[in-house]
């Protein structure tokens, strides 16, 4: 029989801040049921998602794109601005998204894939692009990997950010293979500097329109020639390389072992855990399922406390469970909530590199609390009368128990309690420090 | 955070005594409020600055080999001619953007340690950065060597090795100990938090879980660190730059956060090591007029820091390090850029550095599969860092290296 607590942790690591009738309604169900109802198919079709279809991506024709053959510079510095007011909507959506979704753990995963095929909108520019490659980790990436692997590496959005559409048979370029091989489909160590510059030959011949966000293959400037790639021989092209790397024994290692560091431990994977997250993923690369070996792994239960919330998760997280809605913030308040993550290293379409967000403690600096104390307060000030009421209703000497209960933090230490307990007569007060709490930073 | 909230903060804590702020109202420095804290500082009165340049800079194109019969015919369009670069002798010439690079080297204050790299070298951004900021080519573990030299000071305070990039870069994190980063915003706590509340929340609880006894740290930390920061220059909020570069890391606004530096520095704070960045050097297309949009940031940062020290008695004992992960490929790729490459070079400059060219200029014919073959170990810098600025036996921090190149420093 499941603990509560037990439960609690599988919806903080599969769920963006779980809410209490949420973990409520998980141990009631128990943990087999939970899992089955987190990762059944249905939980990751759109269409009866409720949140999701509230707020449905911008729909905006691209400014640039409408541009005439030869536009004046005051007609060009007008679209560029109207693009980066749309990068800038496009990301607060994405925000607003994960909190309103009740596909959670589909919403999750996104974020998760974002942070693995980390595409930045500072390089690529055009918010279309960005959004076409978010609609994509959306839809494939909770199903088999190959598809969304050969789905991503013709991605106008990854192919522009790593020069893809600057390779061709008279010039290779290598960024797009390494960072295939290293980041996205084996992992260092799997792979030789001759498959990088073989691979590249393979990716050749891309070419991207922005505007109209379409990636084409242009056949004179693919290179058609024979290649040697990870110890086979042919004339390989793109979709023939994704193949030889997804039957690289390596693959299944490598896509497992990012799903556990990222959501249950950054200690190293147990062979006998990777082992069956290996057999979970299978020859049908199946993510779902993979998700699930690792969410009901006997070493998950052992992993609670060993990650550090990512500013995003910790900031959608703490929304959800203060009930506060990006899309429904007065625009200036908006602007605020952006800022902050800008200022804390972390905003949706803005990975800072390829290797995407760092992890741990490196998230846990003075520059951070800092961060998390001015943004914890800027969220209290917004935190719905519901979760106030829950408070106050709360005689003032249970309220820090009540503050864990709402904010799914297993025990504050006493050290906090005194913090907070000080803080019992002023509601709002009391949550923001509860947020800023070292307990709450990890989970 | 302005002055006059600053002010009340440190009444408010209690670090400083009360009476002491009141009748200095206004003629307070940084520097004075450091010395009436108990921090002091440790080992003699040299400063480390590292500025790491991440994306793997062009090193052919920074110290230019145009005197090289094969430089012209791997570089093709992107190579520069004898007449546009600025000169250092008859072979070698820095790129045209290095103008304050040049002075300094003129000036006897800029060390170009040439062809610099480690034994099987990895054209990974991240793992050869893993190398560099760990120091251990062999097997890169989880501490920088600066976090490890860090280990090695008895009671090390975060304070003495700080950068003011958003994270942690991994250089600064030990085994034991771990380096501070800053907000170069200063310290804002929302209206009607007080300080002591930090104190609070960052007291250590027995048997918590690390990482939530480190967040905890973080506040304790972060009530020591805020010492050193007065009104400092507001963060840049702009999303709008446009780089060419896939972003491989670092953070844009070098001149920023050297400025923040410079100022502690000539407050007198007692922090040895600081750490900076800039990214946007991984240039595989359209190499080189965004390769010279970098240089000139790095020039303008650089050589406006590096005048500004030399004109202070304490500014005059600050080391200026810079490296990057590696150079690039030495044939250009023809998207008028450059991938991956291996060795390149690096930069010592202020007033405690004997100026000069050092090692082995790269050999643009003798290749290991299209890429230099490095001939100066970066340890033996590190070492020369360590040894001359730090005051520490290279070995406890290098895993036993001992190499240095002692004729560098002053």
């Amino acid at each position: 029989m499941a603990s509560r607590e037990e439960l609690a942790h599988l919806l903080r690591r599969a769920t963006f801040g779980p809410r209490v009738e949420e973990v409520d309604a998980a141990e009631k169900a128990g943990v087999a049921a939970t899992v089955d109802a987190l990762l059944a198919p249905a939980a990751f079709d759109s269409r009866s998602d409720a949140g999701a279809t509230r707020t449905p991506p911008p729909n905006q024709a691209d400014p640039v794109a409408a541009l005439g053959r030869n536009p004046g510079r005051e007609q060009r510095l007008t679209a560029q601005k109207q693009q980066r007011e749309q990068v800038a909507a496009v990301e607060l959506w994405w925000l607003d998204r994960m909190v309103a979704a009740d596909h959670q753990v589909h919403e999750k995963l996104t974020f998760f894939w974002h942070g693995h095929w980390a595409t930045s909108v500072r390089k690529v520019k055009f918010p279309l692009v960005m959004l076409g490659q978010q609609q994509t980790m959306h839809t494939l990436g909770p199903g088999d990997f190959a598809a969304f692997a050969h789905a991503m590496v013709k991605d106008p959005a990854l192919i522009y950010w790593l020069d893809g559409h600057k390779n061709t048979a008279q010039a290779p370029n290598e960024n797009l293979a390494r960072e295939l091989m290293e980041l996205f489909t084996l992992g260092i160590g799997n792979y030789t500097e001759a498959d990088v510059k073989a691979g590249a030959r393979a990716l050749t011949g891309w070419a991207v329109d922005r505007a109209r966000n379409v990636a084409v293959i242009n056949e004179k400037r693919r290179d058609t020639g024979e290649k040697t790639i990870l110890g086979r021989t042919g004339t390989f092209g793109t979709d023939e390389f994704v193949d030889l790397l997804l039957a690289q024994e390596a693959n299944a290692k490598f896509v497992t072992a990012r799903l556990w560091y990222r959501y249950a431990s950054p200690e190293p994977i147990p062979d006998d855990t990777h082992g069956r997250l290996v057999a979970a993923y299978g020859p049908g690369r199946d993510i779902a399922t993979t998700l699930r070996a690792v969410f009901t792994d006997p070493a998950f239960t052992g992993t609670r406390g060993h990650l550090v919330k990512q500013p995003v998760e910790w900031a959608v997280g703490a929304m959800r469970q203060v009930g506060v809605h990006p899309g429904e913030l007065a625009t200036t308040e908006q602007q605020q909530l952006v800022r902050a993550l800008r200022e804390s290293g972390q905003v949706p379409l803005e990975p800072p590199s390829v290797g995407g967000w760092p992890a741990g403690s490196a998230w846990l600096t003075t520059a951070g609390t800092q961060w998390r104390l001015r943004t914890a307060d800027l969220l209290a000030a917004k935190a719905s009368p519901a979760v106030l009421d829950r408070l106050t209703a709360t005689p003032a000497n249970q309220r820090p128990d009540a503050l864990a209960h709402v904010l799914s933090v297993e025990r504050f230490t006493d050290r906090t309690r005194a913090v907070l307990a000080d803080a019992a007569g002023q509601p709002r007060r009391m949550l923001a420090l509860a947020l800023a709490s070292p307990e709450y930073a990890v989970h | 955070m302005d002055l006059v909230t600053r002010r009340k903060f440190l009444l408010a804590s209690g670090v400083v005594g009360g009476t002491a702020l009141a009748a200095g109202a206004g003629a307070f420095t940084l520097g004075e409020l450091m010395e009436t804290t108990a921090w002091k500082r440790i080992g003699g009165p040299r400063t480390l600055v590292l500025i790491t340049l991440y994306g793997g800079n062009d090193g052919l194109a920074t110290v230019i080999p145009y005197g090289d019969k094969a430089y012209p015919a791997a570089r093709g369009e992107l190579a520069y001619t004898g007449e546009q670069v600025l000169r250092l002798d008859d072979r070698m010439g820095l790129n045209p953007k290095l103008a304050n690079f040049k002075k300094q080297f003129d000036a006897g204050r800029l060390a170009i340690v040439r062809n610099v790299g480690y034994p099987k070298p990895d054209r990974s951004h991240f793992r050869s950065m893993d190398i560099w900021q760990t120091g251990q080519p062999a097997r890169p573990g989880n501490s920088g060597w600066l976090g490890r030299w860090l280990d090695t000071v008895k009671d090390g305070d975060p304070r003495l090795a700080v950068t003011f990039e958003r994270v942690l870069p991994p250089v600064l994190a030990g085994t034991t100990r771990a380096g501070a980063a800053i907000s170069t915003a200063g310290m804002t706590l929302p209206a009607g938090y007080q300080p002591s509340l930090l104190s609070a929340l960052g007291a250590a609880v027995e048997g918590e879980p690390p990482m939530q006894a480190r967040a905890a740290r973080a506040f304790a930390d972060l009530v020591t660190v805020d010492q050193m920061v007065k009104d400092l220059p507001a963060e840049k909020d702009d999303p709008d730059d446009e780089p060419a570069a896939t972003a491989t890391g670092g953070r844009d606004g070098l001149a920023a956060q050297l400025e923040v530096i410079a100022r502690c520095v000539e407050a007198g704070v007692a922090t040895k090591v600081f750490s900076a960045s800039l990214g946007g050097f991984d240039l595989h297309a359209d190499g080189r007029s965004a390769q010279e949009s970098v240089l000139k940031d790095l020039d303008g940062a650089v050589g406006g820091f590096v005048d500004r020290m030399s004109k202070s008695a304490r500014g005059q004992d600050v080391v200026v390090a810079i490296y990057s992960e590696f150079g690039r490929r030495v044939r250009a790729n023809a998207s008028d850029g450059t991938d991956h490459g291996t060795a390149s070079d690096m930069f010592l400059l202020g007033s405690p550095v004997r100026g000069g060219q050092y090692g082995e200029p790269p050999n643009l014919t003798d290749l290991d599969d299209g890429d230099l073959k490095f001939t100066t170990d970066f340890r033996d810098v590190y070492g020369t860092l360590l040894a001359g600025v730090l005051e520490t036996e290279p070995a406890r921090v290098l895993d036993g290296w001992t190499g240095t190149m002692p004729r560098l420093l002053r």
